[in-house]
């Protein structure tokens, strides 16, 4: 890699850093250049490893550390952390170390479920939007301003307070809200890749529509999506935190981070420090590791924001 | 430009009516009912059908809608039967209530988050950033009702500086006259917004830093103090305006969550108990008024930038 400032004299030097153009000389594909970027990114490292330890945590984590998270034990309430119970216990009895782990379970599979399913169904809409345009395409995406006038936790009040909610209902109705930013992403870049050369050849050498969609629109447009996913895996967990903090999160016995700060903070005033802490803590860790590798995935992708 | 002004009334007009229509059938078709909320769940079949034969919940949807829509033309909003008052007046009592929380606290997170923004995009990827990136994703990363609750738990019961209760008065007046109350959720809310938009301030800013004439005027010995404010915090600004835009539903949202916790009575609370308790017309009174917020936010924040951004004004065509 060569520095681009070049020769230009003494005087450039003297300049602030405007930052330095890197050449590079096209060795690898575009994809091993994005894994190497993506690895140098510190930050991005940092991320990963969080995220893949707290999974590891949370769903190995109980074969190891076993406790009751089922039934209540009011004999054994708000206990500080001793060897029995490392983290101590929440007022219901719970061991809080047990109880990250399986809340964790359950915040994880809301958040990576809705990070599955809110872009998938985006991007399907998104493509179709983008790719037939006209009418169709103004009706779609009206549709998805008059979604977006109203504040998703507006809707989803409205429907927790109609449903009983479950996991299953939590993940389905915060993923109904939280395509539409990838279909809107998706969207744009569809409108912009059905113009280009390569996507009209291939039209042109008479491949058809759904051949244009499969093999250049959809994985053309997989970077965005997968830098989507990730925020909206953290967006989703910080959803379900919130909705437990208004009472319409997952009913006892299931727990989740979120419903366990809720839990927590109502104790913040007499010192039980051990229930709001711990999972407060792992809460803002791994909705940061989500975040981290979210920026660093589209730091790597788009070759304009590539360090300069 | 007059083409562009009625091209976007009418798209905003569009979206207006829709989400109308999709909140009303929203309530409409999903189980759990007024007369059910209002008579309690031991009513009778008998009573439920009274009750909505009276308040002409028996008509086919459709009608219902237009009769709701025929209210909505003369200004009025229906009558909440939980509060026993007309939307209207909810709503004429507790948004002025909204702009007073919500108002300030956005002015003060923008104001936090410019110099903030532009400190990261001018140390990019030293330490400074990643410090203040850390830090800031950990607030982003907070849930905002754990925010609210140790900051009271640390000012309203440790310290003691600040009344843990935000005003309780229906008035705007009555609001204002216990400044203290207000301070509590304002801080919440600033803190949850800053977050939000010094991210968005940095990248605006290291694109502007990136610009030729960044370079220009740097060739022709401007100092970096002049160069970030003539040039980088000018094209700030502009940013600031698709900001306000883009951020009302997050703000709306925050304000709902620091309104439950602080107990302060503006729309988001009132929203909150109007759709836990099958509150119809109230419910559909804030969300209406919530969107048409957020349509006419984005809109100002469109025209603000055609205005402000002469290169948008010069590719608009006739």
């Amino acid at each position: 890699m060569k520095s681009a400032t070049g020769d230009a004299g003494e005087f450039l030097a003297e300049l602030p850093d405007f930052g330095t153009i890197e050449v590079t000389t096209p060795v690898a594909s575009l994809r091993g250049l994005s894994v190497r970027a993506f690895l140098a990114n510190r930050l991005a490292i940092a991320g990963l490893t969080i995220v893949v330890g707290v999974v590891a945590f949370c769903f190995i984590g109980p074969l190891v550390y076993h406790t009751n998270q089922i039934t209540t034990n009011l004999t054994q309430v708000t206990l500080p952390p001793s060897l029995h119970h490392l983290l101590g216990t929440d007022d219901e009895g719970y061991d809080v170390l047990g109880r990250l782990m399986v809340g964790g379970q359950n915040s994880l599979e809301i958040g990576f479920a809705v990070g599955l399913l809110a872009p998938l169904f985006g991007t399907i809409y998104g493509v179709v939007a983008g790719y037939t345009g006209g009418a169709l395409d103004s009706l779609l995406m009206r549709l998805i301003d008059v979604v977006l006038a109203v504040p998703t936790l507006f809707f989803i009040i409205f429907i927790g307070s109609v449903f009983r909610p479950t996991l299953v209902v939590l993940i389905l109705v915060i993923s109904c809200l939280s395509w539409l930013s990838p279909a809107r992403l998706v969207r744009a870049e569809t409108l912009s890749l059905r113009r280009r050369e390569f996507v009209q050849a291939a039209t042109v050498m008479g491949g058809n529509t759904t051949h244009s969609i499969r093999r250049h629109l959809v994985p053309n447009t997989f970077g965005t999506i997968m830098v989507n996913a990730s925020f909206q895996v953290a967006d989703a967990i910080l959803v379900v935190a919130t909705l437990s903090f208004l009472g319409l999160g997952l009913p006892p016995p299931a727990a989740t981070w979120g419903g366990m700060v809720a839990q927590g903070v109502t104790y913040a005033a007499d010192g039980y420090w051990w229930m709001l802490w711990p999972p407060l803590v792992i809460l803002v860790l791994v909705i940061v590791a989500f975040n981290l590798v979210g920026d660093a995935l589209r730091d790597v992708l788009d070759p304009r924001l590539v360090s300069r | 430009m007059t083409a562009y002004l009625v091209r976007r009334l009418l798209h905003a007009l569009v979206v207006v009516v829709g989400v109308t229509i999709i909140t009303f059938l929203l309530e409409h078709l999903l189980p759990g009912t007024l007369a059910r909320g209002i008579l309690g769940p031991h009513s009778s079949t008998a009573q439920v059908a009274e009750f909505n034969r009276q308040n002409g919940l028996d008509h086919p949807l459709v009608v219902q809608y237009l009769i709701y829509v025929d209210h909505l033309v003369h200004g009025n909003l229906g009558r909440s039967f939980r509060l026993n008052e007309s939307v209207d007046t909810v709503l004429a009592q507790d948004v002025p209530k909204d702009l007073v929380l919500v108002g300030p606290a956005f002015a003060l997170s923008v104001l936090l988050a410019i110099p903030i923004g532009v400190l990261q995009a001018t140390r990019r990827s030293k330490a400074t950033d990643h410090v203040l990136t850390v830090l800031l994703f950990g607030f982003y990363a907070t849930p905002s009702f754990a925010v609210g609750v140790l900051l009271l738990e640390l000012f309203a019961d440790k310290l003691n500086w600040l009344p843990a209760e935000a005003p309780q008065s229906t008035t705007v007046g009555g609001v204002l006259a216990d400044p203290a109350g207000l301070v509590l959720p304002i801080l919440t809310l600033t803190l949850l917004g800053i977050p939000l938009f010094s991210r968005y301030m940095r990248s605006s800013a290291i694109d502007t830093l990136a610009q030729d004439f960044v370079r220009t005027a740097r060739a022709k010995g401007l100092p970096q103090r002049l160069v970030l404010l003539r040039h980088v915090l000018r094209n700030a600004l502009l940013s600031v305006t698709t900001l306000v835009g883009m951020t009302l539903p997050g703000i709306f949202t925050a304000g709902l969550v620091v309104e439950y916790l602080f107990n302060y009575p503006g729309t988001g609370l009132a929203y909150y108990d109007a759709a836990t308790g099958h509150d119809y017309a109230l419910e559909l009174g804030i969300t209406l008024v919530v969107a048409v917020a957020v349509v006419a936010g984005n809109l100002m924040a469109d025209l603000a930038y055609v205005g402000l951004d002469p290169r948008i004004r010069l590719a608009e065509p006739k």
